[in-house]
């Protein structure tokens, strides 16, 4: 059983201060939704908003339409899972997985058999006898999400329990995450500044930024059609052109730069006028090396600077004429032996890549 | 010899003048301050008790008198077994437990609150309120409750002014002076154990008990008690090992009737001037404490390591 999360106008203020303002967001019950944005953007107040471990100031959180004031955490259909795991370590396994039933005066067999289905779901039988401190840190991990699962609660929150494992298992875990979701078939809510994460992870994500929401979308549209400035910059990388809106077509902007003239996409809902500063976003990867028979709307004179190897992709910083700092990146099966520090190349983007928006901070600022 | 010494680790780690510091402080302590007058006192308790000229002479020699004192009583005695005695020890291990466990109910919820509700500057505050009362002597502060409970003290002159009571009440003859004295004496030593092991539980684990739908009650049952264990019996040791061996209170406070065990202890040594039936009576005290905390700590499965944790 899953069930619809939603935030009607919460605010969370400590003082005079903010933490969360006028959120206003609907989770669909099944849904793998997360709020992303930097650390002290307020995306844990909200998730503890939720979870009933902190009232709104103003504003109501919704689980299934029922108003939830006044309602304490133990009381509410959620399970949290805590960044640190926060399992009990003088607790087996078992009796981790079973302490929800336990409080909830379980017959022991009938918990038994509980937290062996559970340890099952995880992939962990037979292991139940163990203390916490004997297992791994992936094994850790999945503990917590089978004792959150044995309320059999209709909405699980997350908060960003991945962070403190390596690469590796964290990409696995990514992985094992949305699959126990699809098998369980509950709502998820993640909390995470990572954006990998919640990209991999979510069907949609709030972004957030000061305690205000910035967009909430499908994961690809926020990643191609960032509303802000601060969601173009935080959601992955862009490079941002500064300038001023000298034409508009279509659904299309020209923007007057100190380095030339590009074409851009608007978004609908940000209308542009002639002369308002605005900012033309192109990602790393949109940055293309012309080669024989493209043809790229925009142009764009760099002089390269220097170069870094990660991998997968070959990464170019390059300096505009005005001084702009830039950066593309090439896929590694691509040739570039002919480019090399000091050379000045031109590199095309498509303006159908690019998205213009009114000048506003940025997420690296 | 001298290099064999100095090339050990702990010298190495702490350098010459700190090791040897260390050294001469910790053999001092144990042997002059422990060992020895503990091995005097133990040795004093199987002798006769003769006056210090009669020392090595053919009055002194070993004997089980003073034990078998406090077990069957004198030789003259009529009853079989020294129920006076007998009785102020049981009484004395009895009402110190009890001391022990209303310490620890008292403070459970004040160590818990401070660590773990008040806000940084209340618990600060709470902390040296509870602390200052602590700069006055011992002696003085049983004195002072001696003068709230006394007949015509404080409170009774108090409660038979407003009307609620004819007649004071007889604290101090019916003891309660002298247990509410006792429970006050040491109660620090329950409340910096029982804070300082409250204090080291992440917030987490109790909010994750109440997420999971775990009652108040039922939170602390399962999480904050057994991971506090080691400072609740590190302080129940602390507050009966010394509320047994206690002098000042009982000497102030208790009623005119009744005797504390040291009181009896007192007596031997001062007042019959028989050191010998004093240490005996004091050996006796030190093992039967001894033993009645190590059973606790076994029945409760606690490790002596995990107490100086």
């Amino acid at each position: 059983m899953s069930a619809d999360v939603e935030l009607s106008d919460v605010s969370v203020t400590f003082g005079s201060f903010y933490a969360a303002k006028n959120v206003n967001v609907k989770v669909n019950g099944g849904e793998f939704f997360s709020f992303l944005g930097p650390s002290g953007c307020g995306k844990t107040t909200l998730l503890r908003a939720i979870s009933g471990f902190q009232e709104p100031s103003e504003g109501k959180v919704l689980i299934d339409n029922k108003d939830m004031s006044g309602i304490g955490p133990n009381k509410r259909p959620t399970a949290l899972i805590f960044q640190n795991l926060a399992l009990f370590p003088l607790m087996s396994v078992s009796e981790n997985i079973a302490f929800s039933l336990e409080v909830r005066g379980v017959s022991k067999e009938e918990r038994k058999k509980r937290a062996d289905e559970l340890l099952e779901l995880i992939a962990l039988e037979g292991q139940g006898e163990k203390k916490v401190h004997q297992l791994s840190g992936g094994q850790k991990q999945r503990v917590a999400i089978a004792r959150a699962l044995a309320v059999e609660p209709k909405v699980l929150l997350l908060d960003e329990p991945l962070s403190a494992l390596d690469l590796k298992l964290r990409q696995r875990m990514r992985t094992e995450l949305r699959e126990i979701q699809k098998r369980v078939n509950i709502t998820f809510i993640y909390i995470t500044h990572d954006q990998g994460e919640a990209l991999t992870m979510s069907d949609r994500i709030a972004v957030m930024n000061e305690g205000e929401l910035e967009q909430i979308g499908k994961c690809d549209e926020v990643y191609n059609n960032p509303l802000t400035p601060f969601v173009a910059t935080f959601v992955g990388e862009n490079n941002p052109l500064y300038g001023k809106v000298t034409g508009i077509e279509g659904d299309k902007a020209q923007i007057e730069t100190a380095d030339g003239q590009y074409l851009a996409m608007m978004n609908d809902s940000k209308k542009l006028n002639i002369g308002d500063e605005s900012i033309a976003f192109v990602r790393p990867e949109s940055l293309f090396i012309p080669r024989d028979g493209d043809s790229f709307d925009n142009k764009i004179d760099v002089n390269i600077e220097s170069f870094e190897f990660e991998g997968n992709l070959k990464n170019f910083y390059a300096r505009l004429q005005s001084g702009a700092k830039i950066k593309f990146s090439v896929p590694n099966a691509i040739d570039t032996s002919s480019i090399s520090s000091g050379s000045s190349i031109a590199l095309g983007f498509d303006s159908s890549k690019s998205v213009i928006l009114p000048k506003a901070s940025l997420a690296i600022d | 010899m001298k290099n064999f010494l100095f090339t050990q680790p702990f010298f190495k780690k702490n350098g010459k003048a700190v090791a040897i510091y260390f050294l001469v402080a910790i053999i001092f302590w144990f042997v002059f301050l422990v060992i020895i007058p503990q091995f005097y006192m133990l040795d004093l308790s199987f002798r006769t008790n003769v006056p210090p000229l009669a020392r090595g002479g053919p009055e002194d020699y070993y004997t089980f008198e003073h034990y078998s004192h406090f077990i069957f009583g004198s030789k003259t005695a009529t009853d079989a077994f020294n129920f006076v005695d007998l009785g102020v020890f049981g009484r004395t291990i009895f009402v110190s437990m009890l001391v022990t466990i209303a310490n620890l109910l008292f403070c459970y919820p004040i160590a818990f609150y401070i660590a773990k509700i008040a806000n940084p500057s209340t618990a600060r505050l709470l902390i040296v309120s509870l602390i200052i009362p602590f700069w006055i002597n011992e002696l003085l502060r049983s004195f002072a409750l001696r003068i709230l409970f006394a007949n015509e003290g404080v409170i009774n002159n108090f409660l038979t002014g407003i009307g609620i009571l004819d007649q004071g009440i007889l604290f101090i003859t019916y003891d309660i002076g002298l247990y509410t004295g006792l429970i006050y004496a040491y109660i620090l030593l329950m409340m910096f154990p029982l804070y300082n092991a409250i204090e080291s539980l992440d917030i987490n684990q109790i909010e994750a008990a109440k997420d999971l739908g775990s009652s108040s009650f039922r939170t602390h049952w399962r999480i904050v008690i057994p991971h506090a264990k080691p400072g609740i019996v590190s302080g129940c040791t602390m507050v009966f090992m010394l509320t047994v061996g206690a002098l000042a209170t009982p000497v102030v406070l208790s009623s005119p009737n009744t005797l504390w065990f040291p009181q009896l202890i007192y007596q031997w040594f001062n007042m019959n001037d028989n050191w010998s039936r004093g240490s005996a009576y004091s050996i006796i005290l030190l093992i039967v404490s001894v033993i009645f905390v190590l059973t606790m700590m076994r029945i409760f499965k606690v490790r002596i390591g995990e107490i100086i944790k």
